[in-house]
């Protein structure tokens, strides 16, 4: 019987005597152009069957041949996460009977997956941590079974059927549903980042399954897991471990015995309800696929691999900080994404003021893009370097330069930057008789505030150098500006 | 070693087949059999002989990452007891719960 878990807040104080432990299995779909071994095209979104030949189907007297993009890919993510490569790999046949893959079997690795230990940096927020992975395996995926679409029958789309996954394996090692969200959302990153996988969970490209269990804190034997399948959101996957924790703490707390079971999550109220009561004991009888040599990678050829990945977000983050100077959270901005890793790479090309080029980016940049949907490289990387040199210089202030130049220049692209700050009309001036003119016009306009600054509250300059940028429209160049200020103050 | 009716229960739902109590007893005379030949090759001492995985020496048998559409989907479905339009139609496979 199939009932769906009663959720029950545990208290709080009893929640504290325990600790969860999680591990995940998260599956990513290569983003080859064919499948894992066979020349159907490895797509999203054709008509159902589209993608479909006789290997897919299983037909009598066929020869899979392995394709030699997953292999790449596969030793690419490994290297990506610290694993080591296991050069002689071959696949195992994994039996089940299920009308989603033909063959009767899922062609798998079983002793020995592609990529053995490794680990992947989180970022939680009491600091890093590295998060163990036990292993990353090749396998085929199956196709998609839909039912409810017929009172008696499912519909059969076998265009899935076949196309490349990893599995990547964590070990039993997170400890919360926050840490787990970080874990999927960085592994999510380095797929994108290495572009083996597009990351698209809401289209399946990445499903992550949670083993959930808890024990005692101080316990070291693990408690009795559920596994939470098919979580396909961030979301979903830390929503679908709090439910969890919360529910075995719940029948703990209320003397009842946990049982293993597979769950799945209801996103529509973010509980987890039974599919499976107890694990059927699954046989897989695993054998080595004999229609499928061997793949022996030599040395040369991982570590060739390995000279031809791009510098890893986790690499450019410490650099970023240890040789560039800048602090944690311009790191992990730069870093989010590839592709502004790499403009930022480009703009530094053009100049060594890396704070002034992440603050550009992490800032105006970054809400150009997002209000005005501009992409990174509207501003070419040298455009954007010419303009913190002139904002360094002193030639324009940066709220002018952020708030002005930079829409000027996305859409005249070719005229010079300093045509169009003059155009503008925003270029600083350092014309002492300008600058005097404007200082003195704020002092005679503010007698009040004149005369606290000289009964002693000295904190009132910002408030005149504010108004002389104002009145300036942001062209006094506010370094002469205080100093003209302190000395007309002082009489 | 005895092959037990249980045994035999547990191998037909693996493999989704059914058998009436006649062919359970054709199939347990079979299986001893077969096992009974397994027991027989056990007595060789393969101590120091790799496991023999693969038939022939071929090593990194592979395929270029290129798309051949080898067949039509109306081709593919040719063979599918029942369709309905672009799908292959089966018996339903989850239970569906009546709770």
């Amino acid at each position: 019987m199939l009932t769906k878990g009663i959720f029950l807040p545990p208290m709080s104080e009893a929640a504290q005597k325990y600790e969860a432990v999680i591990g995940l299995e998260v599956h990513a779909r290569l983003s080859t152009k064919s499948k894992l071994f066979c020349s159907d095209a490895n797509s999203y979104g054709a008509a159902p069957n589209e993608n479909v030949g006789v290997i897919t189907l299983a037909h009598p007297g066929i020869l899979p041949k392995t394709n030699k993009k997953a292999i790449e890919y596969a030793v690419m993510m490994g290297i990506a996460c610290n694993c080591s490569i296991n050069q002689k790999n071959y696949f195992a046949r994994k039996h089940y009977f299920y009308p989603d893959l033909p063959k009767g079997f899922q062609t798998s690795q079983h002793t020995v997956p592609i990529c053995g230990p490794g680990f992947v940096t989180i970022k939680t927020s009491t600091g890093e941590r590295n998060v163990k992975l036990h292993h990353i395996h090749l396998e085929e995926d199956a196709g998609k079974s839909i039912h409810d679409m017929d009172e008696d029958y499912s519909y059969i789309d076998l265009n899935r059927a076949g196309t490349p996954l990893i599995e990547i394996v964590t070990e039993p090692d997170m400890h919360s549903a926050e840490e787990a969200g970080l874990f999927v959302t960085e592994l999510r990153k380095l797929v994108r980042w290495i572009n083996v996988c597009d990351g698209n969970m809401e289209e399946g490209s990445m499903r992550c399954d949670a083993n959930v269990s808890i024990r005692l804190k101080g316990e070291t034997k693990l408690g009795t897991k559920a596994e939470v399948k098919n979580l396909n959101s961030i979301r979903n996957v830390r929503k679908a471990i709090e439910f969890e924790i919360d529910r075995m703490i719940g029948m703990l707390e209320r003397g009842e015995k946990i049982y293993q079971q597979t769950r799945s999550f209801d996103a529509s109220n973010d509980t987890t309800f039974a599919i499976r009561e107890k694990e059927e004991a699954n046989d897989y009888r695993y054998f080595p696929e004999p229609d499928l040599p061997p793949v022996s990678l030599s040395n040369e050829y991982v570590i060739n691999i390995k000279n031809n990945l791009p510098a890893l977000p986790q690499v450019l983050y410490k650099k970023y900080q240890t040789e560039f100077g800048l602090n944690e959270y311009d790191a992990a901005q730069l870093t989010l994404e590839k592709e502004i890793a790499d403009y930022f790479e480009s703009v530094i090309q053009h100049t060594t003021n890396y704070k002034a080029a992440a603050n550009w980016i992490n800032g105006p940049i970054k809400q150009l893009i997002n209000e005005e949907g501009i992409s990174l490289n509207t501003v070419s990387a040298n455009r954007l370097a010419e303009m913190i040199e002139i904002v360094d210089k002193g030639e324009v202030s940066f709220s002018n330069a952020a708030s002005k130049l930079l829409p000027a220049i996305i859409k005249n692209n070719t005229e010079s930057i300093a045509v169009l700050a003059s155009q503008l009309n925003i270029i600083q001036t350092g014309d002492a008789g300008q600058l005097q003119e404007w200082v003195n016009t704020v002092i005679n306009k503010m007698p009040e505030k004149v005369a606290e600054y000289k009964k002693g509250k000295k904190g009132l300059i910002g408030l005149f150098v504010g108004e002389v940028k104002k009145l300036s429209k942001g062209r006094a160049d506010l370094k002469s500006v205080t100093q003209l200020l302190e000395d007309a103050l002082k009489s | 070693m005895e092959v037990t009716s249980e045994m035999i229960d547990r191998l037909a739902v693996l493999a989704k087949l059914k058998f009436s109590e006649e062919e359970k007893k054709e199939l347990n005379t079979d299986l001893e059999r077969m096992i009974e030949f397994v027991e027989k090759l056990k007595e060789v001492d393969t101590t120091g002989t790799e496991p023999l995985l693969h038939i022939t020496d071929a090593v990194n048998v592979l395929r270029e990452d290129e798309v051949k559409q080898t067949i039509t989907r109306q081709e593919a479905l040719l063979n599918a007891p029942l369709t309905d339009g672009n799908f292959i139609k089966v018996p339903k496979v989850i239970k569906k719960e009546t709770e």
